[in-house]
């Protein structure tokens, strides 16, 4: 009789620890992340010193991390799996280096197009040297081409694996036009040789800890906010459509409002997530734009566990980990671990590291 | 399961094309606000067409329902029941003819979307609810409110409609499952919820594609009890297969086939019509 008993009371125990073990996880890793840019701060020589490069491969991997909670909303939740999240990264890291550019540049045109003989700058650069209007772009830029793109799409209702694929596609076609000179975004070598943001020198240890903070506020924000959405009658609707759109649409309930919403909020992260990547990692070019990052974002939501919010947080984390290293230890093969990788977590794990967890905590 | 006999006052009118079914029930001040049913009648079609490459689905179709009825509609597979119920629902488009929800509101020239906002509730064959969100959760999506984006997004329940759900609850026998996960209930369980998502949707007319689907024959005798004590309030079209539920329902029944009304009446009327017999029931 004893042997059930105590079963029951350490269910009851760890069920009651599971939360407040999370919670205690999460505020540990959180107060990590704060104190890894005032690390950066110390003297170069003290043994507590974090140096830059790991500093700027940290933040790198929470920009990426704020794509893959940005993806998870309308792919774990609204079930629309998006292969084209890299594009509106990426608008949004061209949004910001464009203003980058222009600091450096100061009084004359970006060095790029001094190169191609141009005299003035195309009209879409106009303002771009004002910081605000440069954050403007961030956000309009990946969110006006998501509300376009998604109204024709959610109205047409392509949805599943065309879905995917007019996504993809969409990435593809912007690569090739970034690619392009004359597009008049620095060709297939972007944007780079970045030296001051707001005036201040970009690679001084303060201005990287500002960034660092800035990327780590906005992962927060990020987060809470899917957390309510989640929460809320809107995230159950989510929920519905992902599951049974017909029914949902006989309840009264027009699935292209509630598509197109969360379809363009999740561009728009990705458009701030880009803008923040952008002076952290110093250079932006239309490689990001390419289909396989994309795809590489799907692989870290499905591993980390769609639908979860911190599932793909620990995906992007674990997969962006295991890049770094890889590429140092055997570049060749970084590739296929990453497609054995998709493969294992579609067999294996359909609900992610998440699922495992929670699996390792019911038994 | 045996059909129960249907009450002498309930089998006029027989059998009536021009469908005058309607005025003996005459009662448009029945149905709610907003719907003009001046006529009785809260659903028209007339002389629906639709053809899927050729293959007509329906031809010609007529009927009326009136408000406040429950109409059962049999038919052999193939007969269209689905179709007309996607006609009616906007999934389908008529090739030609009217459909009329009220004597206002053109069917085919609105949204599934709009039709449902309307008043017109459905039912699905194969019973549809969100499996992952609770039993709860499925009848709070379910509830009539303001079902717009911005409305969605603060939505916060109402201790008034939080009673209404209970109620529902405690209605399709689900009040202890109220936390349960809705993809892991029965097949039987399944179909109530749906059920109670139509009641809590408050529609006008309900369509009900076969509803008893799969329920043991106590479940299947509930339901019974459970649908007629809702006509008169709300309109019913059920499409059933399962004759002893028929009978002891339906005040009124029409046979569908090939596409069109074969035979409408009670369904001893029905029932003993030789053309019914010959196509359908093939003795």
């Amino acid at each position: 009789m004893t042997m059930p008993l105590n079963q029951t009371l350490l269910a009851r125990t760890s069920a009651k620890l599971g939360p407040r073990l999370s919670i205690a996880v999460g505020a540990v890793v959180l107060a990590l992340l704060i104190a890894l840019p005032l690390l950066h701060l110390t003297p170069a020589d003290s043994a507590f010193h974090v140096n830059a490069y790991t500093l700027t491969l940290v933040g790198k991997i929470l920009c990426y991390a704020i794509v893959a909670l940005a993806l998870d909303l309308v792919w774990g939740y609204a079930g629309l799996l998006s292969l084209g999240h890299g594009l509106f990264f990426a608008l949004g890291g061209y949004a910001m280096g464009m203003y980058l550019m222009r600091q450096s540049a100061g009084d004359g045109l970006p060095a790029f197009m001094s190169f191609l003989a141009w005299k003035e700058l195309p009209w879409y650069w106009v303002g771009t040297d004002h910081f605000i209007w440069a954050l403007c772009l961030v956000v309009l830029a990946p969110g006006l081409l998501a509300l376009v793109f998604g109204f024709f799409a959610f109205r047409s209702r392509i949805k599943g694996v065309y879905f995917s694929i007019m996504t993809q596609a969409l990435t593809f076609a912007g690569m090739l036009l970034f690619f392009r000179n004359e597009t008049g975004f620095g060709g297939n070598n972007g944007f780079t040789d970045f030296k001051r943001i707001l005036g201040f020198d970009i690679t001084a240890p303060a201005t990287r800890a500002a960034l660092f903070l800035a990327t780590v506020i906005l992962l927060v924000a990020s987060l809470l906010l899917g957390w309510k959405l989640a929460r809320s009658k809107f995230g159950r609707v989510l929920t519905a459509l992902r599951d049974a759109e017909n029914r949902l649409m006989f309840c009264g309930y027009d699935p292209r409002g509630y598509k197109l919403f969360i379809w363009v909020l999740s561009a728009v992260l990705c458009g701030l997530a880009g803008a923040l990547y952008v002076p952290q990692v110093g250079i932006i070019n239309p490689s990001e734009m390419s289909p396989t990052n994309s795809i590489e974002a799907a692989v870290w939501v499905a591993l980390g566990g769609r639908g979860t919010l911190i599932g793909p947080l620990l995906g992007a984390g674990v997969v962006n980990g295991m890049k770094s290293w890889f590429t140092v230890a055997f570049p060749e093969y970084w590739l296929f671990a990453l497609g054995a990788l998709f493969i294992l977590i579609t067999l294996y794990l359909p609900h992610g590291i998440i699922g495992l967890l929670k699996r390792g905590e019911k038994q | 399961m045996r059909a129960t006999p249907i009450p002498e006052a309930m089998l006029e009118p027989i059998h009536d094309p021009l469908g005058s079914a309607r005025d003996a029930i005459g009662a448009g001040r029945l149905a709610e606000k907003g719907l003009n049913v001046r006529h009785g009648t809260i659903l028209t079609l007339e002389d629906i067409n639709v053809s899927f490459d050729g293959f007509k689905a329906l031809t010609n179709l007529n009927l009326y329902i009136g408000v406040g009825e429950l109409r059962c509609i049999i038919g052999p597979n193939g007969a269209g029941k689905t179709t007309m119920m996607d006609v009616i629902t906007g999934k389908t488009r008529p090739d030609n003819g009217s459909a009329y929800f009220g004597e206002t509101l053109d069917l085919t020239r609105m949204s599934e979307v709009e039709i449902a906002q309307s008043g017109i509730g459905r039912k699905f064959q194969k019973p549809t609810v969100f499996e992952a969100l609770s039993v709860f959760e499925n009848l709070e999506l379910a509830q009539k409110t303001n079902k717009s984006v911005w409305a969605s997004l603060r939505a916060k329940l109402s201790g008034e409609q939080r009673e209404r759900i209970d109620e529902v609850l405690e209605t399709i026998r689900l009040e202890g499952s109220r936390e349960r996960q809705a993809g892991l209930l029965s097949h039987g369980q399944k179909q109530f919820l749906e059920i109670g998502m139509l009641l809590v949707q408050d529609p006008q007319l309900l369509l009900l594609d076969e509803p008893v689907a799969g329920m043991t024959d106590a479940e299947t005798e509930f339901t019974a009890e459970l649908f007629k004590s809702l006509a008169r309030k709300h309109s019913l079209m059920v499409v059933e297969h399962d004759m002893g539920f028929v009978g002891s329902i339906a005040d009124h029944v029409t046979v569908l086939h090939q596409g069109s009304v074969l035979a409408e009446g009670s369904l001893n009327d029905v029932q003993a019509d030789e053309r019914v017999i010959e196509v359908y029931l093939g003795r």
